[in-house]
């Protein structure tokens, strides 16, 4: 558990400074890939809800410190992310293949809903229609890294065998 | 022939079945789960509350500040490796629009020429004149600015228009620092730690400045237009002359109750369209920014020894 943690902390700690300090200006077809939110949904497949929210929130809480942004803002979207990915990952994800691109299509989704709700509500700058129409792009540029990402995570964090359904007959 | 359907026989007595987990530890890790992911919850909109209302002064933005200190020798190496790869780039998709942009170059290379002698010949006759008149001014730019050249190291999302700098309170940088590039005005500082500062730029939401057309001295102010990156100056009432391609300028201070951050004459843009209607009561200015935003590398703080003059 402990080599988990050092080994899944050391992966989102070079997402979080890869994703401000090169990530984060990179924009194709209006499109912005986020690494970190990639890394944290693999993260969280490979190890379940638990460990899923709290890294999310550990990562999110250092994106905050980089960017001097809104304290808690990324940490209460990335947690969430992480609870559900790795809720999926513990269920009905298990064994499928397609599971962290399916995984990382919907997060990145309702990441980008959220993010917008959550700064309309502070009443800070929410541009709806720039982040829904570069919508597709950022959803297909985290597709391209959740490759990479998954294989890289995957190889540090070996993946779980799950405890065996209890299966209760009928009759 | 009779088949035997029972399950026994099927599976055959050899097959490990896998050993019943009682429901309560079931029961026990769901409860744990959700106690975790509420109590990150709630935690995560405790800090937001406390950051979201605290001036930037407070405790918890020191912890920020301390934290984005530890970050930023990762944030320059990453930011240094990336570097080669991002200018490889950046050439082959500017070979795309060299040649126009060689000929547009040509065309203001000619034209600026001829206006720096005549700038040069009106800035010596300037410098008698105060002589002569010992004028009292405020710091002008960019006699009495120093410049702390410095590179970005942090962008923010999609959301928002401001950028991270390497260097921060240690290199004489403080809340309301100008920040410049060669091609004109950035914005300013809004929020400083030791080896770091945030820099809110000039297409921010957030940001106005008080501006005037270098030809005509009509003045406003400088603020967010409706479009991404736009910028319009606003409050130019319509008995005032601008016409396009005008220079806008910062304005510095003019006004006691609103007195500028920025100090006089750095360039910001120049027109491209300007409008009026009967129901509106400003003109309707839009200008075209001379700082490409969207491929801000490295910048320049001014700061000064001097005092802003503050109106009593």
């Amino acid at each position: 558990m402990a080599a988990d943690i050092a080994k899944a902390g050391a992966l989102l700690f070079f997402a979080v400074v890869l994703q401000l300090s090169i990530m984060a200006q990179v924009t194709i077809l209006g499109g912005h890939p986020n690494l970190l939110l990639v890394a944290l949904v693999c993260v969280a497949l490979l190890r379940g809800a638990v460990f899923g929210a709290v890294a999310g929130f550990s990562a999110g809480l250092l994106a905050d410190t980089g960017v001097f942004g809104t304290l808690g803002f990324i940490a209460l979207l990335l947690t969430l992310a992480g609870y559900w990915t790795g809720r999926y990952g513990e269920t009905t994800g298990r064994d499928r293949a397609h599971a962290p691109l399916l995984s990382v299509a919907v997060i990145t989704l309702l990441y980008q809903v959220a993010a917008l709700v959550l700064r309309y509500m502070l009443g800070q700058n929410a541009p709806g229609g720039a982040i829904f129409a570069g919508l597709v792009p950022t959803m297909l540029l985290n597709l391209i890294l959740t490759f990479p990402v998954y294989a890289l995570a995957r190889r540090l964090l070996r993946p779980r065998e799950w405890a065996p359904r209890e299966v209760r007959l009928l009759g | 022939m009779a088949r035997n359907r029972s399950v026994s026989a099927v599976l055959g007595s050899s097959v490990p079945r896998p050993r019943p987990q009682p429901f309560p530890s079931r029961s026990r890790s769901a409860l744990r789960r959700r106690v975790v992911v509420a109590g990150l919850v709630v935690l995560a909109l405790f800090l937001i509350t406390i950051s979201f209302r605290e001036p930037t002064s407070g405790p918890l933005h020191g912890v920020q500040s301390a934290g984005a200190t530890v970050l930023r020798p990762f944030e320059v190496a990453a930011e240094r490796v990336a570097r080669p790869f991002r200018d490889v780039y950046g050439y082959f998709a500017g070979l795309i629009h060299v040649k126009q942009e060689n000929e547009k170059l040509k065309a203001e290379v000619n034209k600026l020429r001829q206006q720096a002698l005549l700038g040069e010949s009106a800035r010596a006759q300037n410098t008698e004149f105060r002589k002569q008149l010992k004028f009292v001014d405020s710091p002008l730019f960019p006699s009495d600015y120093s410049a702390v050249n410095t590179r970005i190291i942090g962008w923010r999302n999609e959301f928002d228009e401001r950028v991270v700098i390497a260097a921060g309170r240690n290199a004489g940088i403080h809340q309301e620092t100008p920040v410049v590039t060669s091609d004109g005005l950035v914005g300013s500082v809004t929020q400083v730690s030791p080896t770091a500062a945030l820099v809110t730029l000039l297409t921010d939401e957030s940001s106005a400045v008080q501006a005037r057309d270098q030809d005509t001295s009509a003045s406003g102010v400088v603020r967010h237009g409706e479009g991404e990156g736009s910028l319009i100056v606003d409050r130019v009432t319509k008995d005032k002359l601008v016409k396009e391609g005008d220079v806008i300028v910062t304005a510095g201070t003019r006004s006691k109750q609103y007195p500028s951050l920025f100090p006089a004459n750095i360039p910001i843009g120049y027109v491209i369209s300007v409008g009026q209607s009967d129901t509106a009561p400003f003109k309707q200015i839009q200008i075209q920014p001379f700082v490409d935003f969207s491929s801000l590398d490295a910048v320049t703080a001014l700061t000064t020894k001097k005092q802003n003059p503050k109106a009593p």
